[in-house]
């Protein structure tokens, strides 16, 4: 049994870049609406909710709630393009467009192929958090370095993301079951983790709970980049995320094997 | 015969789904250069064999080794040198052809330059050079099928599993993948071919194993199948009760099968068969040499549908 799980594991280093490099080209072909898309909705909630209640929530843990917004809004992006990425076109890669499949048929395993997607999920949350912070930094919200400082911790938040995504995909007969992860897991995670409210707004037995979810680590680690501070212990939040990335990874990746190598 | 001779081999596999047995007991073994068909009716179990050499579906029970690696454990290794065209295309229906070649290269580990070197000469084994630009989703079934092939062929594959490679191909585009496979086989390569047509079987393969319900009921050369199984001319007659017909040319038959409005007659002399049906105008008769569907027949005494 374990030998059987061990030959489904990532083969070595490098043939992951192989389905990367796949999902890149596909990506090219309709980069420019992809891009655009992927930034229509957080730019409208930055602007919306920014100036709108920027003006009654006034100064908020030290500067203007448009600034801290803008880097909740970074983390925010960064797992939403990771796990829709996932959701759905990983997912139509992995069932009906039969891509999986015809990489089953070359010298790749499973694990390889799940790794390239995370990789490629993480690249696409880079991608939409860049571009938040490049408007925030045009409006002046965060200076251009610390956008800079924040793409590790955006491109660590894509790869947990991606990775918990996995998990779902490879449990979810169909597309219908995902609604439930966005609307149980991941909107409740928006207001718990202090990425449009300080979490110090929640009761105190919930902001031990939302402490642990990955997505307070992220913020507890984007925003004092953006905001030019230090992080509090970045290391434990490093450390958890890693978590968040590398477990998922082992349980859809064996999950995936039930699922598609009977 | 010699292990190193020896491209697959399958020992006392066993799979089943749920309570259902899929494969049963199945051992052959084919030998390196050789053109190995699977036949059977559909559902017999021969795409769930040609995943397990992949390594895509794991036996229950019993050895399998392919390319001297052993499946599942190692089928990755084996995969290296494998080309696959699967029963249903799954190309990539967004990029072009060229484009599918050099994804597929890449998945073997091949660098831009090498797969730039041989990507026109399978475009030309796939007479498809003038569509190389050409998204997949405008292609044609036959040339998405030859695409299939081609790209099975980017790694310079030692052994090549197919599964059903002309089904659903007009008789011209057939023709031209079997004369394609067999220029493959005169340059060594080693086939694995699933199938249920019996002309693909007889033209193609060096010996094939004939498959129900996951069950091995013969093995051998086409020929000598056909030989010993029916070795004798075969008279078909339809229109008519079969029933009344078979009682009526029973002495004069080797064997006799009905299946369903057709009666099916293995006569060493046919022409005392057709004596008897001499005058009636109501029943159609044709005599053939006998071929590996009347194997089937023989062997089932049923048809093998088409
Ligand atoms: N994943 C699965 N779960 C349950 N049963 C399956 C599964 N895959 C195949 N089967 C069953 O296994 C049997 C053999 O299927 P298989 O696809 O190997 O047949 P085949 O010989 O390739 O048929 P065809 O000529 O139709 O392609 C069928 O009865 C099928 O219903
Ligand atoms: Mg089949």
């Amino acid at each position: 049994m374990g030998e059987a799980y061990g030959a489904v594991m990532p083969a070595n280093a490098y043939n992951w870049i192989a389905v990367w490099r796949r999902n890149f080209l596909a990506w090219r072909k309709v980069a420019l609406p992809s891009l655009l898309g992927n930034l229509a909705e957080p730019i409208t909630n930055l602007f919306g909710l920014g100036f709108g209640l920027g003006l009654i929530m006034g100064q908020i843990e030290g500067t203007s709630y448009i600034a801290f917004l803008a880097a909740g809004m970074v983390a925010i992006s960064a797992m939403t393009s990771a796990t829709f990425e996932t959701l759905y076109a990983a997912f139509a890669r992995m069932d009906a467009k039969r891509t999986w499949e015809a990489v089953l048929f070359t010298q790749l395993t499973l694990g390889d192929i799940v790794l390239g997607e995370l990789v490629w999920a993480a690249s696409k949350s880079v991608l939409a958090g860049t571009a938040i912070g490049i408007v925030a930094a045009m409006l002046g919200y965060a200076s251009w370095t610390s956008i800079v400082c924040a793409i590790p911790t955006v491109a660590l938040t894509g790869l947990v993301f991606a990775s918990l995504a996995m998990v779902v995909i490879a449990l979810a007969p169909t597309y219908d079951y995902f609604v439930f992860y966005q609307s149980l897991i991941l909107t409740p995670m928006v207001f718990l983790c202090g990425a449009v409210f300080p979490i110090s707004q929640l009761p105190s037995s919930v902001q031990h709970f939302a402490g642990l979810l990955p997505l307070a680590h992220s913020v507890d680690l984007i925003r004092p980049a953006m905001l030019e501070r230090g992080a509090d212990s970045p290391a434990l939040h490093i450390c958890a995320l890693c978590i968040y990335a590398v477990l998922p990874f082992f349980v859809s990746t064996a999950l995936f094997r039930r699922r598609l190598l009977r | 015969m010699n292990m190193s001779t020896v491209t697959i081999d399958l020992a006392e596999v066993k799979k089943s789904f749920g309570d259902k047995v899929i494969v049963n007991k199945l051992s052959f073994s084919v030998a390196r250069g050789e053109c190995f068909g699977l036949l059977g009716p559909n559902g017999a179990g021969k795409s769930t064999i040609a995943r397990m050499l992949l390594g895509m579906i794991s036996p229950e029970a019993g050895k399998i080794t392919v390319l001297n690696e052993p499946v599942p454990s190692r089928s990755r290794v084996a995969r290296a040198r494998i080309g696959v065209v699967p029963q249903f295309d799954n190309l990539e229906l967004e990029f072009t052809v060229r484009e599918n070649l050099f994804v597929f290269g890449r998945y073997f580990g091949m660098s831009a330059r090498k797969i730039e070197a041989v990507a026109p000469s399978l475009l030309e084994f796939a007479r498809l050079e003038s569509k190389a630009d050409v998204r997949v989703s405008e292609l044609s079934g036959g040339m998405k099928r030859r695409l299939t092939l081609a790209r099975a062929l980017i790694n310079d594959p030692h052994l090549l599993v197919m599964d059903e490679p002309t089904t659903g191909l007009d008789p011209h585009a057939r023709h031209l993948i079997w004369e394609r496979l067999r220029v493959l086989l005169a340059r060594g390569k080693t086939i694995l071919l699933t199938t249920h047509f019996m002309e693909e079987a007889e033209r193609l393969c060096d010996r094939l194993c004939v498959l129900e319900s996951g069950c091995k009921i013969a093995e051998g050369k086409p020929e000598a199948l056909i030989h010993e199984h029916i070795g004798c001319d075969v008279i078909e007659i339809y229109g008519g009760d079969p029933y009344q017909l078979r009682e009526l040319i029973r002495p004069y038959a080797r064997h006799i099968e009905v299946s369903g409005e057709t009666l099916f007659c293995y006569a060493p002399h046919p022409e005392q068969v057709r004596l008897q049906l001499r005058g009636r105008s109501d029943l159609r008769v044709l005599q053939r040499p006998p071929n590996l569907e009347d194997v089937f027949l023989r062997l089932t005494g049923r048809e093998l549908e088409k």
